[in-house]
C-alpha cells in the first residue's frame, strides 16, 4: 500500500469509528465541553491520527538534531550532552544583598547568573531621582554606577560564570559596567559570556519600560550588536523576547510571531549598518515564556526553531548554520502564578518547566511559588531550582532528544503554529515592518484583545484556574514573604551621594560632553559609554544626555 | 456638593475644583446647569477658542501638548477639552487623550478635561461648547478643543471655536479625501504633522492645490503649515498663525461670523428648550405613548403631531 | 431635562512598574459597564494622579501598582487628595499588595484592595455599589 492509500484507509476507519463506537460512548456520557481549545484558540480534535500530519516530510520539516531546520534541537546531543543552564533571575535591595543571593544560588547548583534590576535602574534613573522614591531596591537590585556593579560581582570571577542582564533602555550602560568590572578583575572582554536583553521593540508594546523613541532605541541596540560582534564575541547582545508579550496578554501564536518578527527587524537594522549576516546572527538569542498548556507550548518552541532557521536561510541568505540556530532561554509564566493557595504554583511551574525541557531549551528559569505575593524568599527560590534539578535527574525526559517528535498531535500543532506565524509575518510586512506596526498600535491592540478575552474566560468560568475560580478555599496558607528593608533606599542614596562627591567630577563632565558630541554625530556609543562608566558617571547622568538629544517616548495606549 | 452659585463664583475666581464641578454639572445636564451658565455667561468672550480636528493617528494630542507649552512660554494660561467617543453599545467611554499632555497636568496655568461625546454627533460632546465657556469665564487665555477625530463630518466644532486648525499626517491613507468632505470649508489653518515623513511635502502641495480651487473669494486665506509634534518643530509658527487669525477675526468685517454664530446658538437653544419642555409635558400627562402609537400605526405623521402640540402650547399657528 | 450622570473613573498607575495588563483590563471592564474611564498611562507621580482626579472631577480612582512601592506612594496620594479637598472620591487599589499591608492601606482611606485573581465583574459591582452619591 502506498502512503496515500494508507491514509485513506485510516480516514475510512476513523469515519467508521465516529459512526459506530463513538456515539455509544457519547450517548452514555457526553463530553465535558462542546469544544476544546488551547490558549491560541486552536480547536483541539478529539483524537489525532496520521491524517493530521499527512504532508509532513521528515527530512524537510524535522531533520536531525543539530541540523537544518533544527526543529528537533540545535545540538546533536542536546540534554544527553549538556543539561540546560539553570539560571534564576534574581536581585533585590543593595548590590551587597544581591551578591549574597548570587553566591547562595551558585552554591546550590545554579549554573548561570541573571540580574534583576530595580525599576529606577531599568528606567535610567539614579536612586536619588524623585521618580525613584519608594522603588529603590524593591523589585530588583539598585545599580546606579560602576561602584554598585563592582559590589554586585565581588568574589564572583567573571570568567567562571555567564551572566544574563534583563535590561533594555540602559543596556549599553550596564554592559559597559560589566565590561569594566571584568577589566578590574583582569578578565578581558573577549572572555566575558552572557546576555543583555536589549530587546527594545517589545518594550513598546509589551513590557513598556521605555526610555527613548523607537528609532534611537533601535540605533542603540544596533550599536551594542556591532560592538559585541567585534569585541565581546562570547556575548549574546540581544535576547529577543516573547516572554513579556505573553505576560502582557498575548497568546502563544502572538508571542511566537511578534518575537520572531522583532528578530527580523533587528537583523535588518544590523544589515543596514553594514554588518554581514553570518557575523552577528549566530549570537542572537531568544527568550520565551512557558505557559500552562503543555503541548501548545512544546509546539511553540519547536515551531520557533524551524521558522527562525528558514527565515535566516531564505529571507536573509545566511550561510553559516549557526546563524540559523535559535538558542533560547525560557521562563515559566509569572502571570499564571496565583496568590490563592500559592503552594499550587509549584505544580504549575513543574508542568511549564517540563514543556521547555521536552522542547529542548538551552536555559531555564523557574518561578518561585510565592511570586504572586512578593519577591521570592530563599526557600521558594530553592524549591524552584530543585524543580529543574528533579526534571533533569529524576524524570528521565532528558534521556532522548525531542521525544514528542512524530506525535500526530504535537506535529500538527507545530505546523499550525508555523502557519499562523507566517500569516502574521505577511500582515506585518504589508504594514511596512515592526515600527510602523507599533506606531499604529497593531501589536498593542492584538495583545489587549487577547488579554481581555482570557480574563473573560476566567470570569465566566470557561477557563478554570484552580484555587481562583474553582476549588477555592477560605483557609489562608501562611507564607513568609521577603521584604526589602526601606532603609535600602536611604543607604543607596547616601552611598550614591558619597560617590558623586568623591569621584573626579571634572573627568565625568568631560566624558558626558564627549558622549553628547558622539550622540549628535550618530557614532557607535559603546566605546564612550564604557569610558564614562569607568569614570563613575551614573546611569541617570548618561541617560540624561541621551534623553536630551533623543527625547523621551510616550506610550501609545491601546485598550 | 456646594451650591451652584458657589461653583459659579469659584469658576470666576479661577478655582480649579469649581471649574471641574461646573463642567460636570453641564455635562450631566443637571437641573442647575442653566443657572450656572447664566451666571458665568457675562464673563465669557475673553478667551481665544481654538478647535483642533484631524483623523486618528495624525498626532492631535501630541501637538496640543506642544501648543500648550508654547503658550505657557508666552505666559498665557490654557484650558483643554479633549473629546473621545462614547460607545453606542455600552454608553461607556475610554478617555485617553490627556496621556500625551499628562506632564502638564500639574501646571496650575493649565486645565485639561477629557469629555465623552455621550452620543452627540459631529465630533464633540453636547457639553463641549458650554464647558469651553466655563474655561473662558475662569480666565483661561486660550481654550483648545480636541475633537474626536474619527470621521469626516466633524463640523460641529465651528459652533464652538473661533479658529479651526485641521491636522493631517502623511501616510495615513486617504487624508486628502478627508479634506474634501466638509472640513475644507471650516478650516482656518491646515497643518501637516509628522513633517519628517517622506511624503509630507506632497501632502502640503495637495492641500494648497485644493485650496486654490475652493477659496477664491475668501478674505482669510488658510495657510498650510508643517509641524513635527514629537519635537515641537513648527509649533511657534503655528501659534503665530493662530494669533494672526485671532486679530483678523477682531476686525470689523468678520463680525458677520460672530453674528452668525450667535444666531446659530440661539436657534439651537430654542429648539432644545421647546422640544424638551413639550416632551416633558407629554410625559407628565402620560400622553407620550399615545402619540408614539399613532406614528407606529401610521395614523399620524411626526410633523403633524409636532404642529398640533405647538399649537396647543402657544395657542396659535406657528 | 434629562439628567445624564455618568460615573467617571480614573485608572492610575503610580510607580515605575509597567505591568499594565490588569489596569487595562479593569479600564475596559468599567468602560463596558457604561462608565467613563480616564487612563493616564504608566509612571504617574502622586501629584499628577491627584491633579488629574481633580480636573476630571472623577467619582472613583483605581490605583494599580505591582512594584512594591505602595507603602511609599499610597500615603502620598491619599494625603494630597485630602489637601485638595477630594475627600468624597472612592479610592480602590489593585496589584501586588501583600495581605499584611491591607489594613494599613485601608486605614489611609482606600476603600478596597483587589488582589490577583479578583473577578472583574466583582470590581465593577463594587464600584457601582460604593460610588459616592452626588446631588
Amino acid at each position: 500500500m502506498s502512503d496515500k492509500e494508507k491514509i485513506n484507509e485510516i480516514a475510512k476507519e476513523r469515519e467508521r469509528w465516529e459512526k459506530t463506537t463513538l456515539p455509544k460512548w457519547i450517548g452514555q456520557s457526553p463530553e465535558r465541553k462542546s469544544e476544546f481549545r488551547n490558549h491560541s484558540g486552536t480547536l483541539i480534535k478529539r483524537v489525532y491520527t496520521p491524517e493530521d500530519i499527512k504532508d509532513l516530510d521528515y527530512m524537510r520539516d524535522l531533520g536531525f538534531p543539530g541540523e537544518y531546520p533544527f526543529t528537533r534541537g540545535v545540538h546533536a546531543t542536546m540534554h544527553r550532552g549538556r543539561l540546560w543552564t539553570m539560571r534564576q533571575f534574581s536581585g533585590y535591595g543593595t548590590a551587597e544583598q544581591t551578591n549574597q543571593r548570587f553566591k547562595y544560588l551558585l552554591k546550590e547548583g545554579e549554573t548561570g547568573l541573571s540580574i534583576a534590576f530595580d525599576y529606577p535602574s531599568i528606567r535610567g534613573y539614579d536612586s536619588d531621582h524623585p521618580f525613584s522614591k519608594g522603588e529603590v531596591g524593591i523589585c530588583g537590585v539598585a545599580v546606579s554606577s560602576l561602584k554598585d556593579m563592582e559590589v554586585l560581582f565581588n568574589g564572583i570571577p567573571l570568567d567562571k560564570v555567564t551572566t544574563s542582564m534583563t535590561i533594555n533602555g540602559p543596556a549599553a550602560m550596564l554592559l559597559a559596567m560589566y565590561i569594566a568590572v571584568g577589566n578590574k578583575q583582569g578578565v578581558p572582554m573577549e572572555k566575558l559570556g552572557g546576555t543583555t536583553q536589549n530587546d527594545v521593540l517589545k518594550e513598546f508594546f509589551a513590557q513598556k519600560l521605555i526610555i527613548f523613541p523607537p528609532k534611537p532605541s533601535l540605533k542603540l541596540v544596533t550599536d551594542i550588536v556591532e560592538y559585541c560582534t567585534k569585541h565581546v564575541p562570547r556575548w549574546n547582545p540581544i535576547s529577543i523576547s516573547g516572554y513579556h508579550i505573553r505576560e502582557a496578554g498575548g497568546n502563544a501564536v502572538q508571542e511566537l510571531a511578534f518575537t520572531l518578527y522583532d528578530g527580523i527587524t533587528y537583523v535588518e537594522s544590523c544589515l543596514e549598518r553594514g554588518m554581514k549576516v553570518d557575523e552577528f546572527a549566530p549570537r542572537l538569542s531568544f527568550f520565551f515564556a512557558a505557559h500552562n498548556d503543555l503541548f501548545e507550548e512544546i509546539a511553540k518552541f519547536r515551531a520557533a526553531r524551524r521558522i527562525w532557521a528558514k527565515t535566516m536561510k531564505e529571507r536573509f541568505h545566511a550561510k553559516n548554520p549557526r546563524s540559523m540556530w535559535m538558542r533560547m532561554h525560557v521562563q515559566t509564566a509569572g502571570f499564571t502564578l496565583t496568590a490563592q493557595q500559592p503552594l499550587n504554583n509549584i505544580t504549575r511551574v513543574t508542568i511549564q518547566a517540563l514543556s521547555a525541557v521536552l522542547a529542548g531549551t538551552q536555559s531555564l528559569h523557574t518561578n518561585s511559588f510565592d511570586e504572586a505575593l512578593a519577591l521570592p524568599s530563599e526557600e521558594a527560590v530553592r524549591i524552584a531550582l530543585r524543580t529543574q534539578q528533579i526534571i533533569a535527574h529524576e524524570s528521565g525526559v532528558v534521556n532522548t532528544i525531542d521525544p514528542l517528535a512524530g506525535s500526530y498531535y504535537v506535529e500538527n500543532l507545530t505546523n499550525e503554529m508555523e502557519e499562523r506565524t507566517m500569516e502574521y509575518f505577511r500582515k506585518l510586512d504589508d504594514m511596512g515592518g515592526a515600527i510602523p506596526a507599533i506606531e499604529k498600535g497593531f501589536f498593542q491592540k492584538e495583545i489587549a484583545d487577547s488579554a481581555y478575552e482570557y480574563q473573560k474566560e476566567v470570569d465566566e468560568k470557561r477557563r478554570i484556574l484552580v484555587g481562583v475560580n474553582d476549588y477555592t478555599t477560605e483557609e489562608k496558607q501562611p507564607i513568609k514573604v521577603l521584604r526589602v528593608d526601606p532603609k535600602v533606599e536611604e543607604e543607596q542614596v547616601t552611598s550614591l551621594h558619597k560617590l558623586k562627591s568623591e569621584r573626579d567630577n571634572k573627568k565625568v563632565n568631560e566624558m558626558l560632553e564627549k558622549l553628547h558630541y558622539a550622540t549628535e554625530k550618530d557614532e557607535n556609543l559603546m566605546p564612550i559609554i564604557i569610558d564614562a562608566v569607568k569614570a563613575y558617571a551614573t546611569i541617570g547622568e548618561i541617560c540624561d544626555v541621551l534623553r536630551k538629544i533623543y527625547g523621551e517616548y510616550k506610550e501609545l495606549i491601546v485598550i | 456638593m456646594p451650591k451652584i452659585q458657589e461653583i459659579a463664583r469659584g469658576v470666576l475666581a479661577g478655582d480649579r475644583r469649581s471649574i471641574a464641578r461646573a463642567i460636570t454639572t453641564i455635562e450631566n445636564n443637571s437641573p442647575k446647569a442653566q443657572e450656572l451658565i447664566a451666571s458665568i455667561f457675562p464673563h465669557t468672550g475673553n478667551a481665544h477658542i481654538i478647535g483642533l480636528t484631524g483623523p486618528p493617528g495624525s498626532g492631535k494630542s501630541t501637538l496640543i501638548d506642544k501648543i500648550i507649552r508654547e503658550y505657557r512660554r508666552k505666559g498665557k494660561t490654557v484650558g483643554v477639552i479633549a473629546v473621545d467617543p462614547t460607545s453606542p453599545f455600552t454608553g461607556g467611554a475610554f478617555l485617553g487623550d490627556r496621556i500625551r499632555m499628562q506632564e502638564l497636568s500639574t501646571d496650575q496655568g493649565v486645565f485639561i478635561r477629557s469629555m465623552a461625546t455621550r452620543n452627540y454627533l459631529g465630533g464633540i460632546a453636547k457639553a463641549t461648547k458650554n464647558a469651553a465657556k466655563v474655561l473662558d469665564a475662569a480666565g483661561k487665555d486660550v481654550v483648545i478643543v480636541e475633537t474626536v477625530g474619527a470621521g469626516q463630518s466633524e463640523v460641529e466644532i465651528i459652533k464652538v471655536a473661533q479658529t479651526i486648525v485641521v491636522l493631517f499626517a502623511p501616510g495615513l491613507g486617504d487624508e486628502i479625501q478627508a479634506i474634501k468632505a466638509g472640513i475644507m470649508e471650516i478650516a482656518d489653518i491646515f497643518v501637516v504633522n509628522k513633517a519628517d515623513r517622506a511624503n509630507a511635502d506632497k501632502a502640503v502641495m495637495d492641500i494648497q492645490a485644493m485650496l486654490q480651487l475652493n477659496n477664491k473669494e475668501k478674505k482669510w486665506k488658510p495657510p498650510v503649515l508643517k509641524t513635527a509634534a514629537l519635537t515641537g518643530e513648527g509649533v511657534p509658527q503655528l501659534i503665530e498663525r493662530i494669533e494672526e487669525h485671532r486679530l483678523f477675526l477682531e476686525k470689523k468685517f468678520e463680525r458677520k461670523r460672530s453674528r452668525e454664530k450667535a444666531e446659530a446658538e440661539l436657534v439651537e437653544a430654542i429648539k432644545e428648550k421647546v422640544a424638551s419642555s413639550i416632551i416633558e409635558e407629554l410625559k407628565r400627562e402620560g400622553k407620550l405613548e399615545e402619540f408614539l402609537q399613532k406614528i407606529l400605526e401610521k395614523k399620524m405623521d411626526p410633523a403633524s403631531i409636532a404642529e398640533k402640540l405647538l399649537n396647543r402650547k402657544f395657542g396659535k399657528q406657528v | 431635562m434629562q439628567n445624564q450622570r455618568k460615573i467617571r473613573v480614573l485608572i492610575a498607575k503610580p510607580g515605575l512598574d509597567s505591568h499594565d495588563r490588569g489596569a487595562k483590563i479593569i479600564a475596559r471592564a468599567l468602560r463596558d459597564a457604561g462608565m467613563e474611564v480616564i487612563y493616564t498611562g504608566l509612571k504617574q507621580t502622586p501629584e499628577q494622579i491627584v491633579e488629574t482626579a481633580l480636573q476630571e472631577d472623577v467619582d472613583v480612582i483605581g490605583l494599580s501598582i505591582l512594584s512594591g512601592a505602595h507603602k511609599t506612594l499610597f500615603p502620598m496620594i491619599m494625603e494630597l487628595l485630602k489637601q485638595k479637598g477630594l475627600t468624597d472620591v472612592l479610592v480602590v487599589a489593585g496589584g501586588i499588595i501583600p495581605e499584611e499591608d491591607v489594613p494599613e492601606m485601608k486605614k489611609l482611606g482606600i476603600k478596597e484592595i483587589f488582589g490577583p485573581g479578583t473577578r472583574t465583574d466583582k470590581i465593577v459591582q463594587f464600584v457601582f455599589e460604593n460610588v459616592p452619591k452626588r446631588t
